[in-house]
């Protein structure tokens, strides 16, 4: 086992600067979760501490030691590729064999680990069949065992569950939690779902374009996203933001004013989730536009002065139908309000729905 | 309103239809091909046949159809059995040197370098292949040349010392055919190893390096494997293609000295054009085909080819 930690770590490809600045220190045994969108380093990231890609500057440490030049094979780290990358000429066995192969194993205890391995992702039955021949699900539960067969101290998820299907998904998401409780290995995974790095993961590196835009527990990240950016990402259906004009204790939003507690002044963008907005008595008006049942959940889209609102309301049968005029509430410490100009959180600042 | 007859009918007519349009597509599209096959394969074999069993000379008078070039071939010419085991050196030799070997190292040395410099020396090492080949066969002829104003020789004097100039025609000229054709024949190996390696996901490489794999254990456990297709298929075809091609040891040593470099290709033209036997030419040619059609169907069964050929991707119907 063991922690990482980036030190101002750089990563250029020639003159593309991928990793502008790093620094995040992932603690022994946690399970951490890289999430952001298509393109801003997440691979990268995972890739250097597999000693795939050298940094190009700062330091990467494993327990207090710079592995910045350790290669690949000296790390003892455990990878399953997004393709899986299982060698295709080799049976299953040989594929979680393989790792044992260069650590001078002994053949039977080798033999006994592949077996262990085997047991545990549960493709025993399988161990003389070629990749070519397995499903997409066992492909990956294979390239988990190759990974986990020599017991390695970090082990490194790429989007394992990308190529599976919902149900699928679903399933490994619990056994690779599963794995990792009964493990303890320090896991770092990548991916750019956010419900699935926050069902899995002990804390969550929100990264973007390079940079780490917040890290911090699922909870952190949902109730107290540092910015729009890491607002917008994290929760399905997406978060409202309405553009306002904050003033004397009061946002104004195309006429409508909320009530504001907790300072702020100028242009600020109100962040109101989805889940949290009531139909009641009072709140802002607004008429339904568009229903869409989501099986336990049903989102609303009403029209209002300040644009198109999201209401998520819970129960399968909708209360409300199309054309309705409503009004739409909220609890005060469910609100977000963030600086317009500097994307930022501002701590403390809540807004009231109007009487 | 249709009855069940009806769509018979209609299914029976689609049918039919669909045959004749399958004997049109037949002819159109594998016709030139039958065509090409019949007048270029074909017609030589069987000319070749019918001269084999005649007893054509210089004279280009046929006196008599006789067996008797057949017992020659089998019986009498004491020289086949040297030529037979020179070309078996020769083939394999060239192949497991130069056209195999030296062409997956190339192949293997120029991808794992960068991207320039490798597209560089594979450039240099298709070179002879794209050169005429009396061209290149001059300039070997000025690199061994027997006096001291040969590459070889300049170099072995001037660099090492060697007191008199060394006459590499009369002395090793087994080994200069096979490197003088390997140089030519290991850049065919190498771009089509090139293209292989190129293929393998990289994600698998990486896979290996993690898993502990060194530099040699890549090429083992990944590289070859992958290869293990575009190998068998090099190993066939450049057998066949060497079996029957001798131009470049024509022009290098005309199969000299005396019989020492001539290949069985080149004996059946010293025989026929030379000596002017076109009969026992023919016969020594067609004894040729069957030699190369048996190594061909041993080499499908060694390499297990069958197995290595891909499903279709889209299915015909
Ligand atoms: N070998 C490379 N050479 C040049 N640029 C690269 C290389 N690898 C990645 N990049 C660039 O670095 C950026 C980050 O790539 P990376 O693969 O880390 O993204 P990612 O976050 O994993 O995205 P995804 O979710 O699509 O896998 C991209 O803009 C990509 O174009
Ligand atoms: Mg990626």
């Amino acid at each position: 086992m063991a922690k990482i930690e980036f030190r101002n770590v750089v990563k250029r490809f020639g003159a593309i600067e991928v990793i502008p600045e790093m620094n995040l220190v992932i603690e022994d045994g946690e399970f951490v979760a890289l999430l952001g969108p298509s393109g801003c380093g997440k691979s990268t990231s995972l890739f250097m501490l597999a000693g795939i890609y050298l940094p190009s500057g700062g330091e990467l440490l494993f327990d207090g030691h710079v592995v910045n030049e350790v290669e690949a094979r000296d790390r003892n780290v455990g990878i399953v590729f997004q393709s899986y990358a299982l060698y295709p000429h080799m049976s299953v066995r040989d594929n979680i064999l393989f790792p044992l192969r260069f650590k001078k194993t002994p053949r039977d205890e080798a033999f006994a680990r592949v077996k262990a391995a085997a047991d545990l992702v549960r493709v025993a039955e399988l161990l003389e069949r070629r990749p070519s021949e397995l499903s997409g699900g066992q492909q990956q539960r294979v390239a988990l065992a190759r990974a986990l067969v020599k017991e390695p101290q970090l082990l490194l998820l790429d989007e394992p569950l990308s190529n599976l299907d919902a149900s699928l998904r679903l399933s490994m998401r619990t056994e690779i939690k599963s794995l990792h409780e009964q493990l303890g290995v320090t896991t770092v995974l990548v991916t750019h779902d956010q419900i699935e790095a926050t069902t899995m993961a002990d804390r969550i590196i929100c990264m973007r374009a390079g940079r780490i835009e917040q890290v911090g527990t699922p909870d952190d990240l949902y109730l107290r996203p540092s910015s729009l950016f890491v607002a917008g990402f994290i929760g399905s259906p997406p978060i409202n933001l309405i553009a306002g004009e904050a003033e004397a204790g009061t946002v104004t939003v195309n006429g409508a004013r909320f009530p504001l507690e907790g300072g702020a002044s100028g242009s600020v963008t109100v962040g109101l989730r989805p889940e949290h907005l009531r139909f009641g008595e009072t709140g802002f008006a607004g008429r339904i536009a568009q229903i869409e049942p989501m099986g336990r959940e049903i989102l609303y889209v009403v029209e209002t002065g300040m644009g198109a609102v999201r209401v998520l309301e819970q129960g399968s049968s909708a209360g409300h139908s199309t054309g309705e005029q409503v009004m739409i509430g909220f609890l005060p410490e469910n609100s977000l309000v963030f600086e317009t100009a500097r994307q930022k959180l501002i701590a403390g600042a809540h807004v009231r729905a109007p009487e | 309103m249709t009855t069940i007859a009806d769509e018979l009918t209609i299914e029976r007519r689609g049918h039919a239809g669909s045959a004749s349009r399958r004997r049109t597509n037949f002819v159109i599209f594998l016709g030139p091909a039958i065509v090409l096959t019949i007048l270029f394969f074909i017609v030589p074999v069987i000319i070749d046949i019918a001269v084999s069993f005649t007893d054509l000379s210089r004279s280009l008078h046929i006196s008599e159809f006789t067996t008797e070039q057949y017992a020659k071939v089998f019986r009498t010419d004491r020289r086949l059995s040297q030529v037979i085991g020179l070309t078996f050196i020769y083939v394999f030799g060239t192949l497991a040197i130069f056209n195999v070997t030296f062409g997956l190292i190339l192949a293997i040395t120029t991808t794992a370098i960068r991207n320039v410099s490798g597209s560089f020396f594979r450039g240099v090492w298709l070179l002879p292949r794209m050169s005429p080949s009396v061209l290149y066969i001059l300039l070997w002829l000025w690199a061994v040349s027997p006096t001291e104003a040969g590459l070889v020789n300049q170099v072995l004097m001037q660099a090492f010392g060697l007191d008199a100039p060394l006459d590499l025609l009369t002395s090793a000229p087994i080994a200069l055919i096979i490197i003088s054709n390997g140089f030519i024949g290991a850049s065919m190996g190498m771009i089509i190893f090139t293209a292989a390696i190129r293929g393998i996901p990289e994600h698998l490489f990486h896979a290996a390096a993690v898993d502990g794999a060194g530099t040699f254990a890549k090429i083992r456990f990944i590289t070859l494997p992958a290869l293990r297709w575009p190998i068998s298929f090099v190993t066939i075809y450049q057998t066949l293609s060497l079996l029957v091609s001798f131009e470049y040891i024509l022009l290098l040593t005309k199969g000299g000295p005396f019989y020492d470099t001539t290949v069985y290709a080149l004996y059946v033209y010293r025989r026929a054009f030379e000596s002017g036997q076109y009969g026992y030419g023919a016969a020594l040619a067609l004894f040729l085909i069957v030699i190369g059609v048996v190594v061909a169907l041993i080499g499908w069964r060694f390499f297990d080819m069958e197995r290595l050929l891909q499903r279709p991707r889209i299915e015909v119907h």
